[in-house]
């Protein structure tokens, strides 16, 4: 196989199909990704919230069999491998976006999938939250609603934004998967060409840009993560 | 008026309950320092978290004022604890936030206007001496600054109440002083009433009025500060008071000597023979019974037990002479209990 992948004839093929069907599917990825990862965020980091000033003894305690309710259907659609689970959710997918296929309905299962693990890296986020500022605030006279607001989340931004870019990269990677059900993007264009077609040298290409993608969150994110980390300013 | 009655606490742990709070009863005056001290494990912290309802006592009763703390609704409470403020060993700042929105904090819980809550939060930094590190994050702050941000955010809702607990317990000695002088200081100019939990002796001796004992939960002696130390009627009284003894100061006491408790809080004494001075100066001859000082810089901290023989006059006149030293205290103390 290696002798034919950089021949002329499939040098200019692949080339062919970087330069005609790259664009659009790094868009798609992108495009993708960023939904997903929004609504997720939408859902997942109050989730996370709860999850912390829910608890006995905590800002906002809920009644245990709540809580408990919470953290089952957490774990159980963090277990679901997501290929299985965007079997699974295609009903829901129809619902939402009236089909099963194509990049829109690729958002709605990557969302289930993503605001679990965003309300488990949120809760993390902010259990790292030194107790006693809670303390402080509650001394002050602040309610649950403002501890939550102007304590908990500011406080745990920079933990936050590092969290939320293990999150992305994650579900670029799934948005990737997707391509299976007909998702658009690089993953789709790895899996036709690269698993249906044998073109080893495009499926390469597609990774490639997937890692470049991933590299290019993953700094940006770790970069705004230190940059808004008021605790690590070097005395001016 | 803060009038505390019949306070009771206990924790339910998994090994067994702990009972932080026994029939605490006091009573503190309107514009008083307060000082609350014990050991750890005394009860202290929970206590002066009974007064805000931080902690629920079991039973008994908190009035501030003759409103009952125990009965208010969570949002009547919330109310309250805008005037019963609270600072914190490990001063407890916004890390995220700069000191003036630190200090904005609790004014934006009240719902105070944005530029009013930032105007009132600058002359607060000023009254503290912190004007100028009004954009400065905590991180870039020295302990003792840091406190000081903390105190102008618990003064922004002009308090009648102020707790602290155990501030001045993470700073060095001199930044100590500094801190125990501003809240002093705001005690006499805004009349508030300070309540200082905390183990140290020199904290209780340099700021507070009153003092309560705190011992396994209980009240083992409360009264005015120069009393209740010359005075020790209890063994845990007199374990703060000489503390390396366990309380059991056993002093080979010769007739007619007498005893002066010297107190150094930062005194410029090293370099000084004060005792040597004061036979040269007024012929008074003072042995040594106990002593536990430290130099920390050219500043003495600790305190001695000297023990005078010859009556009243020679007592009196080496009493005068040592508390005509800055940052000494001296009090004739009875050993005879």
């Amino acid at each position: 196989m290696f002798e034919k992948l950089f021949s002329a004839d499939t040098l200019s093929e692949a080339w062919q199909v970087i330069s005609t069907q790259f664009p659009l599917a790094v868009w798609e990825t992108v495009y993708v990704t960023v939904l997903a990862s929004f609504f997720a965020v939408v859902i997942g980091l109050p989730l996370g919230v709860l999850l912390v000033t829910g608890e006995k003894g905590g800002v906002l305690p809920l009644p245990s069999w709540l809580m408990h309710l919470l953290n089952v259907v957490i774990n159980l659609l963090r277990s679901v491998p997501f290929l299985i689970l965007m079997v699974l959710v295609f009903p829901l997918t129809r619902l939402i976006v009236g089909k099963v296929v194509g990049t829109a309905a690729s958002v709605v299962p990557l969302v289930i999938a993503g605001f679990p693990f965003i309300a488990r890296l949120a809760e993390s986020s902010i259990r790292e939250i030194n107790p006693n500022i809670i303390e402080m605030a509650q001394s002050m006279g602040a309610s649950p609603f403002q501890i939550i607001v102007k304590v908990m989340i500011p406080e745990s931004v920079p933990s936050l934004l590092s969290n939320l870019t293990i999150a992305v990269t994650t579900i670029l990677g799934y948005s990737a998967m997707s391509g299976v059900i007909g998702g658009g993007g690089l993953g789709k264009i790895a899996m036709n060409y690269g698993y249906f077609r044998y073109k080893y040298l495009i499926m390469i290409a597609a990774v490639v840009l997937l890692i470049i993608l991933v590299q290019i969150i993953q700094s940006a994110g770790t970069r705004a993560a230190v940059r808004t980390d008021k605790r690590l300013k070097n005395k001016q | 008026m803060i009038e505390i009655e019949n306070l009771t606490k206990t924790y339910h742990t998994s090994d067994g309950a702990v009972e932080a709070l026994k029939n605490v009863s006091l009573k503190i005056e309107d514009c008083d320092i307060f000082g609350i001290i014990g050991m750890s494990g005394a009860g202290k912290s929970t206590l002066v978290r009974c007064i805000n309802m931080l902690e629920r006592p079991d039973s008994g009763s908190v009035r501030i004022d003759g409103c009952d703390m125990c009965a208010l609704s969570q949002k009547e409470l919330r109310r309250a604890r805008r005037s019963i403020t609270m600072i914190f060993q490990g001063f407890n700042l916004l890390m995220q936030r700069n000191c003036l929105a630190n200090v904005c904090f609790p004014l934006e819980l009240e719902g105070m206007k944005r530029a009013d809550a930032r105007r009132r939060a600058y002359e607060l930094l000023e009254t503290v001496g912190l004007a100028d590190k009004a954009g400065a994050y905590p991180s870039q702050l020295s302990g003792g600054q840091q406190q000081r941000v903390a105190i102008a955010r618990a003064l922004a809702t002009s308090p009648k109440v102020l707790l602290c607990d155990e501030a001045t317990s993470a700073l060095d000695p001199t930044t100590t002083n500094s801190v125990l002088e501003l809240i002093r200081d705001i005690n006499r100019k805004f009349g508030i009433t300070v309540i200082i939990i905390t183990h140290q002796m020199s904290v209780v001796e340099s700021v507070c009025r009153h003092v309560a004992i705190l011992d396994g939960g209980e009240v083992a002696e409360t009264g005015e500060v120069a009393e209740v130390f010359a005075h020790p009627k209890t063994a845990a009284a007199r374990r703060l008071v000489f503390p390396e003894n366990d309380g059991e100061l056993v002093v080979v006491k010769s007739a007619g000597e007498r005893f002066i408790r010297v107190v150094f809080n930062g005194a410029n004494a090293t370099g000084t023979p004060l005792i040597a001075r004061m036979a040269v100066e007024r012929g008074i001859e003072a042995s040594i019974a106990y002593a536990s000082t430290k130099s920390i810089g050219d500043k003495a901290y600790g305190s001695m037990l000297l023990g005078i023989c010859g009556g009243d006059e020679k007592v009196r006149g080496a009493i005068e002479y040592l508390q005509k030293m800055p940052d000494i205290f001296a009090q004739e103390v009875s050993l005879n209990v």
